[in-house]
């Protein structure tokens, strides 16, 4: 980096501090987001003197968790200009498949889990076969999906909720955590760090990852270029479908039930996780890290106003008027002249 | 005579009742620069995308190094060591420009890391897509860390010929690069195509601009109603001459080159 830019900045000089802003966000995406995030929290630490406190940050991180995991899938299918509507629909039909393996089926918690996570990935993996061979597009695809696994998680459970103590401790073990002093840090928590960590090293230091950037930004280039960009799209999308059914087992965990009727507003708090973080709904641009920090901003946006005494049907206004900046944000980005 | 590089005999391409190439022939010898110009519809891309791989033609067969070879996708022409650079370029503007000279065929770190953990050597393809970049000449990139986007219409198409150039082992074939260009630029990217073929890489050159076919092709194949009207060299007509043949206002002379 820092050989261009004496060359860089030498001709941007005299450019007004609106426009270098703009080439310091278009190079570095995840400033924005992580600004934000940093404000926000110490307004609301101002406000209230809760916000700040062990405890207080540990519920948000825990309110946190289900929403970022499934937000990691939503960001892989958004860089690749995709979107999925059927991400809550996977990770709440996953979790009552695996509730319903241990109660009816009479499975251990192991075998439910692992089949629990097969299902999703082939939920996924269904809507990847849509959008490659049947050339659907993702809205379409994942819009009849959603309705779809929202049906059948009815059937299944016959809409009724399984409560956490009828099924093995396995089903429930994302819920519990580490003291780490006032701090509770939920093993559901851990493993949704782990997955960042790893998605993070997967999309910046393999070629796969590379192909993903590539597919987004422009497909037919990625294809001349080589790159078999079917198959990249179908991985992206069964790996999405992996990562919703963890998202499901996670929320069995928080919730300490399996339950039916959550989870409709999961696929556009995902979404708006993503943008959020500054990845452009457009493909090829944004990083899992601003995905973190935008699921990171609706936790603590949505905690600091009820903490300062917001009503909730005003916290849905805040998080949307926050979505718009960002879309009107990126697109200013993306305008960047060189 | 030697033996063409590489070499169409009688190509033929129909979409329904349109017929884009017409056994056609061409033949591309060792070290020389074979410009391609036509008129709209006389079967220029159709015969481009046969010899890369984008096509699959009807009849006719293809020849590299005097055996014939029958390409399914883009892919198989380039394991054949024929690469090609579209018009559209297929660089992907928000990689840098190292991750678009290897895209496609990354390359990963030896040992555990690279085949368990999949990790790319980003230090060893950095270093070999400047060494790339500056054979050709285009050292001007201060960094090859640089997004392909943040660069100008000359630098992306040098970026996308140095790809060819570097993956290439037969034949780099060019799809109207010049055409987006300024005249500087244009000029710039000239001087590359003549370095690569310098450098042994024969080059197939499709282009509108006339100027610019004459100034860098040693031979040029005119295509006319889906087939090879005639070959000329810029010594042997002018480019009055050269368009009165591409557009049916003369007739075409017998082949001279």
């Amino acid at each position: 980096m820092a050989t261009t830019a004496s060359a860089d900045f030498d001709v941007r000089r005299n450019e007004s501090l609106g426009l270098r802003l703009q080439h310091v966000l278009h190079s570095n995406p995840v400033f924005g987001p992580l600004a934000v995030l940093i404000v926000a929290i110490i307004a609301f630490s101002i406000v209230n003197g809760r916000f700040l406190t062990a405890t207080n940050l540990s519920l948000v991180l825990q309110q946190v968790t289900v929403i970022a995991v499934l937000a990691l899938g939503q960001t892989l299918i958004i860089l690749t200009a995709g979107i999925d509507l059927s991400t809550g629909a996977i990770a709440v039909f996953s979790s009552i498949l695996m509730a319903t393996f241990c109660t009816k089926g009479g499975m251990p918690g192991i075998i439910a889990l692992v089949l629990g996570l097969a299902f999703g990935t082939a939920m996924g993996a269904l809507n990847g076969f849509l959008v490659t061979r049947i050339k659907l597009p993702p809205f379409i695809v994942t819009l009849g999906t959603l309705t779809i696994f929202f049906s059948l998680n009815s059937v299944v459970s016959n809409s009724e909720t399984v409560r956490g103590t009828d099924m093995p401790g396995l089903m429930t073990w994302t819920g519990n955590s580490i003291p780490i002093g006032s701090f509770r840090l939920t093993y559901g928590s851990i493993i949704m760090l782990l997955l960042f960590a790893y998605f993070f090293y997967a999309l910046s230091r393999t070629a796969w990852g590379k192909h993903v950037y590539a597919t987004g930004d422009d497909v037919e280039s990625a294809r001349l270029a080589g790159i078999q960009t079917n198959r990249v799209l179908f991985s992206v999308y069964t790996v999405a479908g992996l990562l919703y059914a963890v998202g499901g087992w996670i929320l069995i965990g928080r919730l300490a039930s399996a339950s039916p009727n959550v989870g409709v507003e999961y696929n556009l708090d995902s979404i708006t996780a993503v943008v959020l973080g500054g990845t452009s709904l457009f493909g090829g641009r944004g990083s899992v890290i601003g995905t973190l920090i935008g699921a990171l901003i609706v936790g603590v946006f949505r905690n600091g106003l009820q903490l300062g005494g917001v009503e909730v049907v005003w916290q849905g206004f805040a998080i949307g008027l926050l979505v718009l900046v960002a879309v009107s944000l990126d697109q200013w980005i993306r305008k960047v002249k060189t | 005579m030697t033996t063409p590089v590489l070499e169409a005999r009688g190509l033929t391409k129909r979409y329904g009742r349109v017929v884009a190439i017409d056994g056609s022939d061409l033949e591309l010898y060792p070290g020389e620069i074979l410009a391609v110009i036509g008129d709209n519809g006389a079967g220029k891309s159709s015969l481009i995308k046969a010899l890369s791989g984008a096509l699959i033609p009807d009849s006719g067969e293809i020849l590299l190094d005097g055996q014939p070879v029958h390409f399914r996708t883009p892919m198989d022409a380039r394991a054949a060591g024929i690469e090609t650079v579209y018009q559209t370029l297929a660089v992907a503007p928000g990689l840098d420009i190292a991750d678009n000279l290897f895209l496609g065929r990354e390359e990963r770190k030896p040992g555990v890391l690279g085949s368990v953990f999949r990790m790319l050597d980003r230090g060893h393809m950095r270093s070999e897509a400047k060494r790339h970049m500056s054979e050709l000449g285009v050292a001007t990139l201060q960094n090859i860390g640089q997004a392909v986007e943040s660069l100008s219409g000359g630098q992306r198409q040098a970026v996308a010929v140095a790809r060819s150039a570097a993956f290439g082992s037969k034949v780099v074939i060019l799809d109207e690069p010049t055409a987006a260009l300024g005249v500087k630029e244009g000029n710039r990217v000239l001087q590359l195509i003549r370095d690569v073929r310098d450098r042994g890489l024969p080059v197939i050159l499709i282009s509108h601009n006339m100027p610019h076919v004459f100034e860098v092709a040693d031979r040029i194949h005119i295509q006319r109603l889906g087939r090879r009207a005639t070959v000329i060299t810029p010594k042997s007509h002018s480019m009055s001459e050269a368009v009165a043949i591409m557009t049916g206002a003369a007739e075409p002379p017998p082949q001279a080159a």
